[in-house]
């Protein structure tokens, strides 16, 4: 059913810190190679080694130069299905293949209810949604729910492949519908937002906002440290007077 | 957005026998033109090919045409399931209304209560067509209030076009006829062209900035795409037209549309018998060329959200 739950026991979804992503595509690699055999398989490519390949991807990681006038910053930004509280994607299926559950609020796709009329990528704003040509159904992030909850995995791997993939460890996931839980709690204390609040719906996952430059020395802490090591040289008054000599 | 000719066909076949149909219901209940009954039934006929047609050629662009029939589960939330809905609610209203014209034995109140059904729901289903556009937030210049009115008007301007035949083949296409169809265009063409001067000082609300939340570094733009050729997201939702190619376009949308069917409107109005029918089927064939073009315009014209993550604008 496309209509939608009035509330989910859990919110599940990612956090994605943009202060230490470095961008290397781990979580996208490890995602197209997780995915490729589970819930949505097959992510379908075409003319893979050819000229123009193209083919279906959870997680598309951008690259964007922001850009004050003054100073400007490189920051790695990686994109996938945000789980959103108000997804348009489902309502506006026809068919209800489009669906949110209300015991996690995952949004999936029944890919054999779905009649591939790409209505859902059209109303999603977050480009989530790839179309398989070849399968004729839409595909979207499953939010890896054949991990998750996947009992033959140790418990320490019952998590998005995204996340596990990431070196620099800027992918987390938990329940952020839980107020206690570390990862809003991660939220919290660091500011994390959410794409496009103008729009209306409600992402579940989040970014977290890189942190204000250090753009003097001053900003480093440097000076507080040579200043507390002056301070500490003062104390012996023989180096101090001997300091004081050769500096006349 | 990308033109897809299924979609366009669609909208623009299915919108123009909507149109006809919908102006044979209203002769039907207003009694204001006098058509000859066979002429009458095959009007209806062709306007239910071009529904027909359109609805076909909507399902070709289906990844699973064979599953269609499920489309018409969830009209509680989706408009394109309300217009499947009611584009097959209005079939039985059209069959009983199309067979009313020579088959007798259907009671006169039958067929005026079908000719009353298939009006209102000749022009719902054309509203829902317009919904499935206007209600996506992620197109500002498809989700605004001007879109239902221009599906409506010109599914009316359109299917008036090919009714100025059925009125001719009766001998009904009198000047204040004429001069009222011309009008009828005039005033169709008038809120396309209110829809273009709304999008065209439309200030999107969304920008690269708000999209990936880092507006507040200044201004954002793409370093590097995700991919080196192009994806789903871009050939689906990437494709516009230049500026300048648009307005080209839209007066030829408006030449097409409006000015040379009302020009013929007019040549038909001081001609008669075959002359008359003759100018009037090449004013309704220009006049639907106008309505193609202005259907893949209004897709070409239209930015999707998802763009502003490749660093361009709405």
């Amino acid at each position: 059913m496309t209509s939608l739950p009035k509330t989910t026991q859990k919110k599940l979804g990612l956090v994605t810190d943009l202060d230490i992503c470095v961008g290397c595509h781990a979580c996208a690699v490890s995602c197209k190679e997780w995915n490729a055999g589970g819930h949505s398989a097959p992510l379908t490519d075409s003319n893979a080694y050819g000229k123009d390949p193209s083919g279906v991807w959870f997680n598309r990681i951008h690259v964007y130069e922001t850009d004050d006038g003054q100073n400007t910053r490189t920051v790695n930004f990686p994109r996938s299905c945000l789980h959103c509280e108000q997804p348009a994607c489902v309502t506006v299926c026809p068919t209800g293949a489009s669906y949110k559950r209300e015991e996690d609020g995952i949004v999936l796709v029944d890919a054999e209810k779905c009649i591939g009329c790409k209505l859902c990528s059209w109303a999603c704003p977050y480009g989530a949604r790839e179309y398989d040509a070849d399968d004729g159904v839409m595909k979207k992030c499953t939010l890896c729910i054949d991990r998750i909850y996947n009992e033959n995995l140790e418990e320490s791997e019952r998590q998005p492949a995204c996340v596990i993939a990431c070196p620099a460890r800027a992918r987390h996931f938990g329940d952020l519908g839980d107020p206690g839980s570390e990862i809003s709690q991660l939220v919290e204390r660091r500011g994390g937002f959410a794409l496009m609040p103008e729009t209306g719906y409600q992402p579940v996952n989040k970014y977290l906002p890189p942190r204000p430059r250090k753009e003097t020395a001053g900003d480093t802490g440097t000076t507080d440290h040579l200043e507390a090591a002056e301070d500490a040289a003062s104390g012996d008054s023989f180096f101090h007077w001997l300091d004081k000599a050769l500096s006349r | 957005m990308d033109p897809a000719y299924s979609v366009i066909l669609f909208t623009s076949s299915s919108g123009a026998g909507y149109g006809l149909i919908a102006w044979l219901a209203f002769t039907r209940l207003s009694g204001m033109w006098q058509l000859s009954p066979m002429a009458a039934v095959v009007a209806c006929l062709v306007a239910l090919v071009l529904i027909t047609t359109g609805l076909l050629s909507s399902t070709f662009h289906l990844g699973h045409p064979e599953r269609a029939w499920r489309a018409i589960s969830q009209w509680r939330s989706s408009w394109l399931s309300r217009e499947g809905v009611f584009a097959i609610v209005t079939y039985p209203a059209a069959l009983v209304f199309t067979a009313g014209w020579v088959w007798t034995a259907i009671p006169q109140n039958i067929m005026n209560l079908a000719a009353a059904a298939t009006l209102a729901l000749s022009l719902i289903t054309v509203i829902s067509t317009g919904m499935i556009y206007a209600s996506l937030k992620t197109i500002p210049r498809w989700n605004n209030h001007w879109v239902v009115p221009v599906y409506v008007a010109l599914s009316i301007a359109s299917g008036g076009l090919l009714f100025t035949i059925a009125l001719a083949v009766s001998g009904a296409a009198n000047q204040p006829t004429l001069i009222l169809m011309v009008a009828v265009l005039l005033l169709s063409w008038s809120t396309k062209w209110a829809y273009w001067r709304f999008i065209d000082r439309q200030e999107p609300v969304s920008t690269p900035g708000t999209a990936t939340g880092l507006g507040h570094l200044g201004k954002v733009n793409q370093l590097e795409s995700p991919h080196t050729s192009e994806n789903y997201l871009l050939k689906e939702m990437g494709f516009t037209v230049a500026r300048k190619h648009a307005t080209r376009l839209r007066r030829m949308a408006l030449n097409f549309g409006l000015l040379l069917p009302g020009i013929f409107l007019v040549l038909a109005g001081v001609s008669d018998g075959m002359a008359q029918l003759v100018l009037l089927a090449i004013g309704m064939g220009l006049g639907l060329t106008g309505i193609v073009v202005e259907r893949w315009l209004f897709f070409a014209e239209a930015r999707h959200a998802v763009t502003l993550f490749y660093g361009r604008s709405l």
